[in-house]
């Protein structure tokens, strides 16, 4: 059974997880970059918010629903020309990384957006009653004491990307996912298959784990 | 110092607008503790908002240190807040700072430098016995402590006004009293005005120079809380000062009383028996009233309840007295109790 897995094989593997590496990694960050402010703006809008809004916090969260209620696999084609308009191509593994952001960022920000809630509204007024400017109360009170619970939602985030990356072959963004696909499924070589659900799942596990010690170590609840 | 004048908040509620506070007006002065009491839903925490303007009233004027509030911009009114320290019935520290860092906010929010914070908070954390706890985290210190980091805190920035909201009901009685010590410490030592709003009468008997009662959004009845202690005029404000000092007699009181009264028929006709409710304050609580009532107008008496407290070093009681001798006599004698100082109300003639 081992037969299938040739230098060659291995390297292959090597090169999937990187570009799963990649993917994650850069769509997660730059997610979180445009989905924290964007949950703080949804916050701070919200019915009780510091700068309450109802028409422009519907019409936020509306554009966040509906990118979040587009299958993955459809944004990936839809938005191709912004993809070709980003990275220069609209294939290979750059390439997924504009879709993959796109879906990280409106996802990212209602997990901010629920962690923030979770933030007694009791501390705002305390920093309200202490004179505090808008700001203030967002980087001295708000994102500090959510800061767990922010950190435990971009580890959901990156669980997910992963799961949404094997979908980048589509448009050959490679990686684990797709290297299943490709040689587990179209190849007939289910060892293969099972051998990068495998690796998916220690990296999964590697992700949720330092997540869990991260927001361990932030709590002071 | 504080003056609020005409404040009206009315807000939507689901059947239609709601009047959470009806025509206020209140004048406090420099250096005092003024207490806001009345139960829940009376608008007291409306109020003590109003005066940061945490709350903005629908129309009145928020008159602190000489500046009507509702006037001021943004930035004027968050300079204005630095005067005006807040603490809360959930203390509402931060969970993600330590003790040290949470009395530091205001200061920081202020823009101050770490070496003048840092001289400022110590001394700070000492004044509140907290030192020792600096580095914890408010989740690791108890109820107690962490409303003594909310006062050290509120305190950082230096107000003139400090306003408590219900600071002391989530305390258990003894962390209450040492609350409520430290406030008036810092009402004495610091020369601050506190304003402090409270379910409990127990709390404006410990440390409130006056006190206001509120009731359904209104004012119904303020003055010292002596005053108001020894002759509350409203039904609300009786039935405040009764969880603490019980105005009605127990049952077993007066049916004590009637058997007296029968017991007087076949003792000593001719004679009748009066049932006396004496109240008393300051001065006259040390005079021998009583014992010159007895001699002088041969009446005999026996006390059949009474209790006596002190309010800010003041003596105050009461007493039921059930008094009998002649009728001339037992009117004499109650002409010079009431001559004494002592306020008397006759509840029953026995006969």
């Amino acid at each position: 059974m081992f037969a299938n897995f040739t230098e060659a094989m291995l390297e292959l593997f090597v090169t999937s997880l990187w570009e799963t590496i990649v993917m994650v990694g850069i769509s997660g960050v730059v997610g979180a970059l445009l989905g924290i402010p964007l949950g703080v703006f949804l916050r701070l809008t919200d019915h009780g918010g510091v700068l309450e809004n109802g028409p422009v916090n519907k019409l936020v969260g509306w554009v966040v629903n509906a990118v979040r209620s587009t299958p993955f696999i459809i944004l990936l084609v839809a938005i191709i020309p912004l993809t070709r308009f980003v990275t220069g191509s609209s294939i290979g593994t750059a390439a997924a990384v504009v879709p993959l952001t796109i879906a990280a960022a409106p996802f990212v920000a209602r997990l901010v957006e629920s962690a923030l809630r979770e933030v007694d509204h009791g501390l705002v007024e305390a920093a309200q009653a202490m004179g505090a400017t808008t700001s203030q109360i967002v980087w001295k009170v708000l994102l500090p004491e959510a800061l767990p619970g922010i950190v435990a939602g971009l580890t959901i985030t990156f669980v997910s990307l992963t799961g949404y990356s094997a979908m980048a072959g589509a448009i050959g963004g490679g990686g684990l996912g797709d290297l299943g696909i490709r040689y587990g499924y179209q190849r007939f070589l289910p060892e293969i298959m099972l051998a990068v659900v495998l690796v998916l799942i220690f990296f999964v596990q590697a992700v949720q784990s330092l997540g869990d010690w991260a927001v361990r170590k932030l709590s002071h609840r | 110092m504080i003056h609020l004048r005409g404040i009206t908040q009315t807000y939507q509620g689901s059947q239609g607008p709601v009047e959470a506070l009806r025509g206020i007006d209140l004048q406090i002065t420099p250096g005092e503790v003024f207490g806001i009491i009345g139960r829940s839903g009376a608008g007291k925490s409306s109020l003590v908002r109003v005066i940061n303007l945490l709350n903005r009233p629908t129309r009145g004027e928020v008159i602190v240190n000489g500046r009507d509030l509702t006037k001021l911009n943004d930035s004027q009114l968050r300079e204005a807040r630095r005067d005006i320290g807040m603490v809360f019935q959930h203390f509402n520290l931060l969970s993600s700072r330590t003790v040290y860092d949470n009395v530091a906010l205001p200061l920081e929010l202020a823009g101050m430098d770490k070496a003048a914070i840092r001289e400022r908070v110590s001394p700070l954390l000492e004044l509140v016995g907290l030192a020792a706890l600096a580095d914890r985290y408010p989740a690791q210190i108890s109820g107690g402590q962490k409303q003594r980091v909310g006062i050290a805190r509120a305190l950082a920035s230096r107000p003139k006004v400090l306003l408590s909201d219900e600071a002391t009901s989530a305390l258990d009685p003894e962390t209450t009293r040492s609350i409520l010590d430290l406030l008036r410490q810092v009402n004495r030592e610091l020369g601050l005005t506190v304003v402090l709003i409270t379910h409990q009468m127990q709390v404006i008997k410990q440390v409130a120079d006056r006190v206001a009662v509120i009731d359904a959004g209104q004012i119904v009845e303020q003055g010292r809380v002596l005053d108001v202690f020894t002759r509350p005029q409203q039904p609300i404000t009786k039935s405040l000062i009764d969880e603490i000092l019980p105005q009605e007699l127990p049952a077993s009181v007066l049916q004590h009383v009637h058997q007296l009264a029968s017991q007087l028929r076949t003792t000593a006709p001719g004679h009748v028996g009066q049932l006396l409710r004496l109240s008393y304050s300051g001065d006259n609580a040390y005079q021998p009233v009583l014992s010159r009532m007895v001699r002088e107008y041969g009446v005999d008496m026996s006390i059949l309840h009474g209790q006596v407290d002190e309010i800010q070093d003041q003596t105050f009681g009461s007493l039921a007295l059930y008094a009998t001798g002649e009728p001339a006599r037992l009117n004499g004698a109650v002409e010079h109790l009431r001559a004494s100082g002592v306020e008397v109300q006759v509840v029953e003639s026995g006969r």
